[in-house]
This record gives structure tokens, sequence and C-alpha cells, in this order.
């Protein structure tokens, strides 16, 4: 390639929220007429980089050039008359307005005094053909389909004279040919010498349409590599922390009996999907088996147990629970069929920070039989006592306000609550996310002990490891589809990983 | 150790609140105390006292369950179904001193309506998702025109003597009924909430509603229950009032009512955000609005400035109730303690 001088460069970003370090010397170099993938797990500071650079957050250390020159955006507005405009995920304009107001916004063109609609219908309708829309931009935003908007979007963006375009996540409200139609743009736009930031996890997408690609991880650079260099299975590696070829050596290291003597199903879902969240899927559970669901962050895992436990409905599909259809309507209908669901987000789903240990414990089990049936006070106090020791919780007591316990005892605090229930199947989002080594160790050993004693354990993990050591069978995720199934002696990181990637070395 | 967990009680800042206005009264308005026998029956300023705050009290409980069940849960329709209840009773008494329907069935038809207004409210906000002000400033706002249009637009007078027994001429061991009715429901509802697991329920709910609903909690019927309980305690006051005043007047009965109880709650300690409350507040709460009222009356504070001086003193016991000044006398103290005595080892709260 010729040698081009940088667009834009960001040099050694540091941005810390309190308590995370959101971002730590993290560089970002882009070229005219480049898409550039911005890659890494939720939380790798994809979007605090991305704030940074549009002036919503400013920069604790680090600089930022364009074309040369020091800039410091203080706002988005400051941002777009540099020439850096941002297409969000969600459409951020008003449906109610034209679709020329929506362009225009905000910098209307005045005429003697008033705006002058004729010559803003003009502009817009020109700035609209030049990424290939023809539409009336008369009416309003809303009468048109979620992709034009985004392409209304970008449009307004271009129009902001942008020299670098950051799309965050745009395909994921679109269509298969919607998004193409956004990639005939995308590739429009960068041949007329813009930078575009492309921000998503769907990494074909990835693959499709970018120059270069570059990886964050826990806020702090992996890397920059052109797309040829970097095979998904790396990519994927990269993402997660682990390198590829590292992993190629643990071949096998797993030692699990098969023990299927009788087939006993527990819970079977046939056709199961949710539009536009999860693709159709088929998916069983037998009596004391651990599932894994292994996927980057986002691939569907969560969506998935979601709809089992019946927090979101499924719009096809059946789900089968030991051989009768169950219409999982809402949770409580699973809890009554022997379901129960630890949250990934334990803060917000999971615990009710205000109330006591005591009462978190006893909660599920209380719904389960009824307002009026109600555990008596004695009995609770013995169940929580019962429960603190058994899973070794550490607490000043059962009286004790949940929100005072860390993470990983609130997290246990979470299992008992759902073990007094007496579960047939466990689901486990993410259990030991954010908690220390020691109770991690605990709760592995808990799900393992759970399922040999019959209970059915649904596990979902970012930790590979993890699943490769608790699940006797993972299905493996990608883009809100299951792909793949790994079983025994065949789960281990190295196979996750690359059916992940999509079966490429 | 015993001083300590009186003041951290949850009751501990609302009797403090009750106790300064009753105290201003010793200072200055002696009248306050005297309670005479006529006919065996007390009477006195604080016998009116209790006797009006039982109105407020019956919305604040009913309140306190709404509010508690969190995301902006409230109730601001009571005045409106006041006016609705003493409406439909004063209709079916139809002014007559010998009315053909008996007491027990209008009363029951009363508390019925205001349920089901209730129970609008409920599916309003649990069912289709409107924000409870807003779905609740409906009924507030059309409430007074159902009012007007059951009454026909007049003030309907009550003749019927029986009736005046629940809210002005009913006597048990010479207090007011409308005391023991109000006390009655407070008790009731009280043991309601320890005996099911419903206390529970709401204040998780209020807490969490999504941990909740993930639990199992079926948070929709929870909370259209409140709002019905809430309409119901509205009825309940409704009635009383009219009795009171012998009438259903639809633009006044109840009027501006809904404020007041929504402050008694807060004075009370239960938050405004949801999730933990405390009932026994909430009466404590509206006797110290009654309190107030009727000490401001008796001082001769002037019915023009009364709102503002009322609001005055109200902004005052928030300043008293903030986290900010409670830290600032938690911090005092704590510095006082460690002053004493520097050997008492602080019982560390394991986290």
């Amino acid at each position: 390639m010729r040698e081009i001088k940088p667009i834009l460069q960001m040099n050694k970003i540091c941005k810390t929220f309190p308590g995370v370090r959101a971002l730590f010397n993290v560089d970002l170099t882009l070229y005219p007429g480049e898409i550039h993938a911005l890659m890494g797990e939720n939380g790798a500071g994809k979007s605090t980089l991305i704030k940074v650079l549009t002036g919503i957050e400013s920069i604790d250390s680090g600089e930022v050039y364009l074309n040369g020159e020091k800039i410091k955006a203080k706002s988005t507005k400051e941002a777009q008359s540099l020439g850096i405009s941002t297409v969000y995920q969600e459409v951020n304009l008003c449906p109610n307005l034209s679709v020329a107001e929506n362009i225009f916004i905000g910098r209307e063109i005045i005429k003697n005094g008033v705006i002058d609609w004729k010559e803003i219908n003009k502009k817009a309708k020109i700035t609209l053909e030049k990424i290939n829309i023809k539409i009336d931009v008369t009416r309003t935003l809303d009468s048109y389909s979620v992709a034009v908007q985004q392409m209304v979007a970008i449009a307004r963006a271009i129009d902001i004279s942008a020299k670098v375009l950051i799309l965050d996540e745009p395909t994921s409200s679109l269509d298969n040919d919607e998004v193409e139609e956004l990639f005939n743009t995308m590739n429009k736009l960068k041949s007329q010498g813009m930078a575009i930031v492309f921000v998503t996890h769907f990494m074909d997408q990835v693959y499709r349409v970018s120059d270069r690609i570059t990886v964050l991880r826990n806020g702090e650079l992996v890397g920059s590599y052109p797309i040829s260099d970097l095979p998904k299975v790396q990519l994927v590696g990269k993402m997660i922390g682990k390198e590829f070829d590292e992993l190629a050596d643990i071949h096998g290291n797993k030692q699990v009996e098969l023990k299927k003597d009788e087939i006993n199903v527990f819970l079977e879902a046939i056709g199961i999907s949710n539009k536009g969240v999860i693709e159709k899927f088929d998916f069983n559970v037998d009596k004391g088996e651990v599932v894994g669901l292994a996927g980057l962050l986002g691939s569907g895992r969560t969506e998935i147990v979601r709809l089992l436990y019946g927090v979101d409905r499924n719009d096809t599909g059946n789900i089968n629970i030991k051989g009768r259809t169950v219409n999982m309507k809402n949770p409580i209908t699973a809890i009554k069929n022997g379901l129960s669901f630890c949250s990934e987000n334990r803060k917000t789903e999971g615990i009710v920070d205000s109330l006591t240990v005591r009462e978190n414990i006893i909660l599920a089990l209380q719904a389960k039989k009824g307002i009026m049936n109600t555990i008596s006070r004695k009995q609770q106090e013995e169940i929580a006592d019962k429960y603190i020791k058994l899973l070794n919780i550490k607490t000043s007591g059962s009286e004790q306000l949940i929100k005072n316990l860390s993470g990983g005892n609130q997290q246990k605090v979470l299992l008992a609550r759902w073990l007094i229930t007496e579960p047939e199947l466990l689901i486990l989002d993410e259990p030991t996310r954010g908690i220390d080594v020691g109770a991690k160790a605990e709760i592995q050993k808990l799900i393992v002990e759970l399922a040999a004693k019959g209970m059915s354990v649904i596990f979902i993990s970012s930790e590979l490891e993890e699943m490769v050591r608790c699940c006797d069978r993972v299905n493996v995720l990608r883009d809100r589809e299951i792909i793949g199934q790994l079983i025994g002696i065949d789960i281990n990181e190295h196979n996750i990983m690359k059916t992940i990637a999509g079966g490429q070395e | 150790m015993n001083i300590k967990k009186i003041t951290e009680s949850r009751i501990f800042l609302p009797l403090v609140i009750l106790g300064i206005i009753i105290a201003f009264n010793v200072i200055f308005n002696k009248n306050f105390f005297n309670i005479t026998i006529k006919d065996g029956h007390f009477f006195g300023s604080l016998i009116d006292v209790l006797n009006r705050s039982t109105y407020l009290m019956l919305l604040a409980i009913g309140l306190t369950l709404v509010i508690a069940t969190g995301g902006g849960g409230i109730d601001i329709s009571v005045g409106a179904i006041v006016a609705i209840s003493g409406a439909v009773s004063a209709a079916l008494f139809a002014e007559s001193e010998t009315p053909s329907m008996g007491i027990g069935v209008v009363i029951i038809i009363a508390l019925l309506v205001s349920m089901i207004f209730g129970a609008w409210n409920g599916f309003l906000v649990a069912k289709i998702g409107v924000q409870p002000v807003v779905a609740t400033l409906i009924l507030m706002v059309a409430g007074r025109g159902i009012a007007q249009l059951i009454t026909d637009g007049q003030i309907l007078y009550i003749k019927y003597p029986t009736f005046f027994l629940l809210g002005s001429s009913g006597y048990v061991l010479g207090l007011p009924l409308s005391i023991y009715i109000a006390g009655s429901v407070f008790l009731l509802t009280m043991i309601i909430l320890k005996k099911t697991a419903l206390g529970l329920f709401i204040e998780s709910i209020g807490c969490n509603s999504t941990s909740s609903k993930i639990a199992g909690i079926n948070v929709n019927k929870i909370k259209f229950f409140t709002y019905v309980f809430s309409g119901l305690c509205a009825g309940i006051a409704g009635l009383l009032i009219a009795s009171n005043v012998k009438s259903a007047d639809a633009n006044n009965a109840g009027l501006f009512m809904e404020l007041d109880a929504i402050l008694a709650v807060v004075i009370g300690g239960t938050s405004m955000k949801g999730g933990r409350f405390y009932l026994p507040g909430s009466i404590i709460g509206a006797l110290t609005i009654q309190c107030l009222t009727t000490t401001m009356y008796s001082v001769g504070v002037s019915p023009y400035v009364m709102t503002f001086v009322k609001s005055l003193v109200i902004v005052g016991i928030f300043f008293i109730q903030s986290e900010e000044i409670r830290k600032i006398i938690q911090n005092k103290r704590s510095k006082k303690n460690k002053n004493i005595s520097n050997k008492i080892i602080v019982k560390e709260e394991i986290a």
C-alpha cells in the first residue's frame, strides 16, 4: 500500500470511572478510505473509546490528533464540527419529524429570518442520493424501515462534513438485505476517502467489509491487525485473552464417563425462537446433566435461557418438561415446573438489595408456595441459618442486608434461594463473574455435586476453563445461533474456540 | 446501647416531629390540651385532631402500600375517590330520613364502587404500564366529574341519622367511632401484611421489581392489588367524611387530601422510591399533619397564609429527615463516642 498519512490518531488514551479502569494506554489509528473494525467483548472499552473520541466523555490522559493537529473535543457538537460523526446503535433521531428535518435539525438553513424549507428538502434529497437512497424526504422518519432510518442517520452524519464516521452496532436491528445495503453505503463512503470505524460483534460482517481490526480487552489494547493477518479463530483468542496455540496442547484432558444408560430428558426445547433476539434453536437437558452454553458475550447465551425460564416469550416452538408441553409464560410457571434461574446481572436481576439475607433466601420459595402459604419466621430463620452454614456464606447473620455482602457471598445467597425451591433444573448465567477465586471454586464444586445428585444444570460462563471443568455437553453459539455441540472428551477450550470461529484454524 | 436502639428505630423521627408540634402547643396554646366531658363524650382539640386525622390515616394506609411497590408507584386519585364514595352513599340515601336501602347495603356498594375505581388505576398501571402518576391523574380529574354525575351537580344532603353514627354522632367509650374504624383498618392491614407474604412481596417489588419477577413473584398482580386496596381505603374515608358533614359535595369532598396523605406517608419514613415501608409511621405522619393544621388554626394563623406556613413547616420536617442531616448527626455522635472511650472495639460488620 502507498504511504498514507493517518487521518486520526489516538495515543495512549486513559480513562477511569469511579472504581473502573475503562481504558488504559489505548492507541487507535485510522487512515482515510478504510473501514476499521473495533472488536472486543462487552466491557472491553469499545464504547468508552468512542465516547472519548466524540467528546461525550473527557480523556484522563493521552492525545488525539486529527489530520496531524491535536484536538480535544469537549462535546459531540464540537467533535462533529471537527469532522467526527457517530451513528449509534439505537437510531437517535426524531421519528415524528420529516426525513429532511432530521437531517438538518439544529442547523437549519435560514433565509430572510425564516427557515427555507425548499432548500432544506432539496439538500436533504441530494445528501441521501449520495449514498444511493431515493426517498421522499418530506415524509416522517417513522414511515420508513429501521434500515432506512439508519441510512438517514448516516446521511445526517456525513452531511456534517464527516472525515471520520463511527458506526456503533449499526447492523444489530437490520435484516440481511438491509445489512447488504448498509455495506454498499459503507463501501461507497470508503471510496470517497472517509475513515469508518465499525463497531459490531458480528464476526462474519467484520470479515466482509473491514480492512483492519483493532482488538480491545479489559480496557487495554490487544493490537491492530490487517484483516488478512488475523484469522477468525485468532481474533476470538485475542478477544477473550487466550492464545490459540497455547490452547492446542491441552487436548482431551477431560475424563467424563458418559453415563447415559437410560436417557432421561428433563427439558426439551423444539424450534424455539424470538424474532430479532435469537434464531430458531433446539435444545435439551437430561436429568443430572450439566449443559454449557458457550459463546462470546452477546452471542445469545443469555437470551436462550431467558426464553426457557419464561422471562422473555418465545415466538415459535415448544418447551417440553419431562415430555409434557408447558406454556412458559412467566418465571413463576417455570419455577412450578422445577426450573430456577440465576441471572448474570446479580445486582439488577438477582438480589433485592435492601432486604435481609434471610428474606432474599426465602423469596423464591415463598413465591412458589404462594402468598397465603406463609413460611413462618422461625422456619425462615432455620432455612437461612442452615444455608449460610452449608454454602459458607460470610455474613454477620441472617438479618444482615444483602447489599452489605461481597459479590461472591451475594451469589451464594442467590444459589441458596434457588436450592431451597428444590429445582430439577438450575440455570446459572455467569455465576462466578466478579467473585473471588475461593468462592468460584466452591460454586464450581457445588455444580458438579448437584448434578451428581440428579439435578440438571445449564451453565453459562465466559471462562472457558470453567465450562470445560463442569460441563458434560457444551452448545456453542455465535451471532445469536447455536452453531455446534461438543460432547464429553471433545470439550476443551481449543475446540470451543474453534467452533465459535466457525471451524477455521 | 438502648438509647441507640431507640434513636435508630424507624418510628423515632416521626415521633420526634409530632412531639415538637405538641410541645409547641404546650408553650403557646395551652387550651390545646383541655379535654372536657359532655354527655359522656370527650371533647377538645386533641380529640378533634384524632378524629379528623382518621381520614388522612385511611388514605395514608392505602397509599403506603402503593408507594412501597416502587417504580414511581403513587395514587393521586384518592381525593377523587373520597368524593365518589360520598356521592354514591348520598345518592343511595336519596335525601331521605328513612331510605329504602339499608345502611349495610349502601356501605358495601360505596366501597365496591371505590374498589372498582382502584382497580381501574391498577389496570392502567399494572396491565397497560401507564406511569402511576399519569394513570391516577386521570381519575383525579375525571373522578370529580363522575361524582358530579352521581350527585347531578348538586350538593346532596344526607338525612339518615343512622349513617351519622359513622363519622359524627357515634361514640364508643367516649371516643368517636371513626377512630375505631381507622384503627381497625390499620390493625387488619398490619395483620394481613404479617400473616401473609404480602408485606415481603411488596417490599421486594419496591426494591427491585426485575429481581422479584425472576424470583417468581407476580409483580403486576401485587401492584394491581395495592391500587384496589388504596381505592378501598379512600372509599372508607369518603363515607366517614360524608357522614361527618352530613352531605356529599362532589367538588370539595377530599379536595387536595391526596397531597396531605402523600406527605403523611413520607413523614412516616416510607421512601417515595419504594421498598421498605412503615405503616405505623404513616399513621404518625397523618397525626402530625392534622396536628399541625389544627394547631395553626387555634393559634390564629389566617387561612389565607395557612398553606404557606404549613409548607414551611413541612420543608423543615424534610430537612430534619434528610440523609445529609442524619449523617452530620451520626458523625457528631460517633466522634463523641470515640472521645469518651477509645477502648470500645467497633463491632466489625462483615461485608
